[in-house]
């Protein structure tokens, strides 16, 4: 007898409802009732155990409706169904990604450490201008491979590199387009805000199913889609917020729109669009270490080690290496966005 | 200096809103921009504009803020497209013009000046002056010479490397001159491209420009909600009120015949006496006067110079030249006339009106 029985009967559903037959699988709440069933009790203590009209509830009571457990199967079967053709599309696709992540991590790692070192601060040299940041990076570097973390801290930053660099190549076009058509923007913006909001273990799921886990792709894809939200956003930020008059100038001037583009519209919005880079290589950071349990390699493996072997010295120490790349690629892509502003300081009205 | 029409407005109209068509039809059956606004819902920015514009002059439009001077100049360049009506230049209809020929115009023929000098802030000042130039195509060696010889010109000699957020705001509008005047362009228009300056530097920009139009005899569509800087650099005065052309030709006239109490009341406040000039009140050679003549003046001298000449004495006759040769006389007892605010004389015409 179950409590939702009356609502069938009454709509004279009864028919349709049929007998019960239990075809799907067994629900853990199946289970547990059927370990210890007790029939009895006052009328108060029914109401206070009255479940939820929940699917499960009422397919107790009318066998002919779903339960919750047929839901996610049918998910996942829908899923399952569309994944060979999806993967037929998809894997061509993004078989070149695999190969830059490949290429990246075996550079770095081939790369003696000797040149790798100084052609680092030779870079951060180059975007920041200033001798104080090198010294940190340089005793940061050293102290991180005087603990024999040099490896993996290089196997994260080959990710981040070709991961970062994508999101660039892609999300500045992206967030052009949608600063020149509203329509877009309307598109785009629901995309966004569900791959900015999606915890970040979701954009694992459906990806363990397309890719194999042996398969670099598989972790840039997840990556990628994580850290390329903010640089889109602020690309079309930046462009719709440069200043109406000077747009106005260049047309006024006879610039096409292409020369409207590279020479007012993007050197204008440089400040929002480094804010946005900065951003997205933080947030590719923060993937990468969770891209561990997918099989990234780098300072996120010793981290997961930690967790699974409890190995608490381990994961504290890959730790704080992570933190101290968090700092460096902070300090350096701030500082260059710095001197971009600096140079680029529109007059305010 | 030819008296040829260069820029020619035709029956202009301009409707903001989500249909300005239907709108259209309302205000060709005569409805007003307020009945517009509160019943349909879009803004009569422009309505039934004709003006010409003659080469080699300074026509400046003027009115209230809101008035459509903005919208007015922008269509002059199609940076705003009209709902309905004809602009020509220099005898071609700039709505015929595809894309490219009208980017073309652009690039030749019009500069344009701007309130808050629009300069590019990535780009020092030469570059910014060279822009004409290098949207054309040229390179930095092309147009550097003519660049640098406009901003010696405007008196930023040796700035050119600078960036313009380290120039002053007077400073700055001095590149957007030379920037329009290295386009080399025979038409000029300035949106109140003096409006965002201190008084005492506004003055120095108004006599640097007429300085430079004593040379250069460009076609400058000025805007300007400033009836003194109006009067100042105006061959043409334009009033507009509400999209509306309430009054336009030369300064002086409107001055001393308004044709409207909006007019009135905008011109009420200002010193005729500086503003008003011989040539506008002086009499025909030939005519008899009571008085003998005392002196001579120049047709361009304003009342005030001759009411400082004539010591206060209000008998007094002045000969009127112009390059030596005398052209009319006027007397002090038409100039104190003149003097008489129109809204006293016209007091009937503003007492009818409100
Ligand atoms: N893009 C637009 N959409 C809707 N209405 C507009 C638009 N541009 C201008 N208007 C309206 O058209 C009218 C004229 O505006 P315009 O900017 O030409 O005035 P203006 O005379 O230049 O004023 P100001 O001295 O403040 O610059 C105003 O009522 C304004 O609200
Ligand atoms: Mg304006």
């Amino acid at each position: 007898m179950a409590t939702y029985d009356f609502i069938f009967d009454g709509a004279g559903l009864r028919d349709w409802c049929g007998v019960k037959v239990s075809t799907g699988p067994v629900t853990m709440a199946e289970l547990l009732a059927g370990a210890g069933k007790t029939e009895s009790g006052s009328f108060w203590d029914k109401a206070l155990a009255l479940p939820f009209p929940s699917l499960d509830a009422l397919n107790e009571a009318c066998p002919s409706l779903a339960r919750t457990r047929d839901l996610t199967k049918a998910v996942e079967n829908g899923f399952l169904g569309a994944k060979d053709s999806l993967k037929v599309v998809l894997d061509p696709l993004t078989q070149p990604l695999s190969w830059l992540l490949e290429g990246a991590l075996w550079l770095f790692d081939a790369t003696p450490w000797w040149l790798m070192i100084p052609l680092i601060l030779l870079l951060v040299h180059f975007a920041s201008k200033s001798i104080q940041l090198v010294g940190f990076v340089a005793s940061a570097l050293l102290f991180l491979s005087f603990i024999d973390h040099y490896s993996f801290a290089m196997e994260t930053l080959s990710i981040i590199f070709v991961c970062a660099t994508l999101c660039v190549i892609f999300g500045v076009p992206i967030g052009i387009a949608m600063s020149r058509s509203d329509r877009m923007q309307r598109i785009m913006i629901p995309i966004l805000d569900m791959l900015q909001t999606l915890p970040t273990f979701v954009y694992l799921i459906p990806l363990i199913f397309l890719f194999s886990v042996t398969e670099p792709k598989l972790y840039g894809i997840a990556i990628i889609l994580y850290a390329i939200v903010p640089v889109v956003r602020l690309t079309d930020l930046g462009i719709r917020l440069v200043n109406k008059e000077v747009i106005e100038a260049a047309d006024a001037f006879g610039m096409t729109k292409r020369q409207k583009l590279y020479s007012v519209q993007i050197p204008l919005a440089l400040p929002n669009i480094m804010a946005g880079v900065n951003q997205t290589i933080m947030m590719s950071l923060a993937m990468v270490v969770i891209a561990s349990l997918v099989s990234a390699p780098g300072l996120g493996v010793l981290v997961l080690r930690g967790i699974r072997n409890l190995e608490l010295g381990v994961g504290l120490v890959a730790g704080l290496g992570i933190v101290l790349l968090a700092v460096i690629l902070d300090r350096v892509t701030k500082a260059a966005l710095a001197r971009v502003n600096a140079s680029n300081s529109v007059p305010r009205h | 200096m030819t008296d040829q029409v260069s820029i020619s407005i035709r029956n202009l109209y301009k409707i903001f809103g989500s249909n300005p068509q239907d709108a259209l039809e309302k205000v060709y059956n005569g409805a007003s921009k307020k009945e517009l606004m509160d019943q349909y819902r879009h803004v009569l920015g422009l309505s039934d504009i004709n003006v010409d514009m003659h080469a080699g002059k300074i026509t400046v439009i003027m009115g209230l803020s809101g008035s459509g001077k903005s919208t007015l100049i922008r269509h002059v360049n199609r940076l705003i497209e009209p709902t309905a009506g004809e602009i020509w230049v220099d005898g071609e209809n700039v709505l015929d013009f595809s894309e490219e020929r009208l980017r073309e115009m652009r690039r030749s023929s019009m500069s344009m000046v701007f309130q808050h000098f629009a300069l590019l802030p990535h780009r020092t000042v030469l570059d910014n002056t060279g822009l004409a130039q290098s949207v054309r195509g040229e390179n930095k060696q092309g147009y550097e010479k003519d660049a640098l010889k406009w901003l010696e010109r405007v008196g930023l000699g040796g700035q050119g490397g600078q960036y313009p957020h380290q120039l002053s705001g007077g400073m700055q509008q001095r590149v957007g001159i030379a920037r329009a005047l290295t386009s080399n362009a025979p038409i000029m228009l300035m949106d109140e491209a003096f409006s965002a300056l201190d008084p005492l530097i506004r003055t120095d920009m108004q006599d640097l420009l007429l300085e430079l139009q004593d040379e250069l005899h460009k076609t400058i569509v000025f805007i300007s909600h400033d009836l003194d800087e109006a009067l100042k650099l105006a061959d043409h005065l334009v009033i507009l009120k509400d999209g509306r052309v309430v009054q336009q030709g030369e300064p002086q006239e409107i001055l001393l015949h308004p044709n409207d109490p909006y007019i009135v009341d905008f011109i009420s406040d200002i010193n005729r006496a500086r503003v008003l000039r011989v040539r506008s009140i002086m009499m025909a050679l030939g005519s008899d006067l009571e008085r003998p003549i005392v002196g001579e003046v120049d047709a361009e001298d304003t009342l005030e110079s001759v009411i400082a000449r004539s010591g206060g004495d209000a008998d007094q006759n002045f000969r009127v030249m112009t390059d030596g040769v005398p052209v009319g006389f006027v007397s002090m007892r038409s100039l104190v006339r003149a003097l008489v605010p129109s809204s006293a004389s016209a007091g009937g015409m503003r007492s009818k009106a409100s």
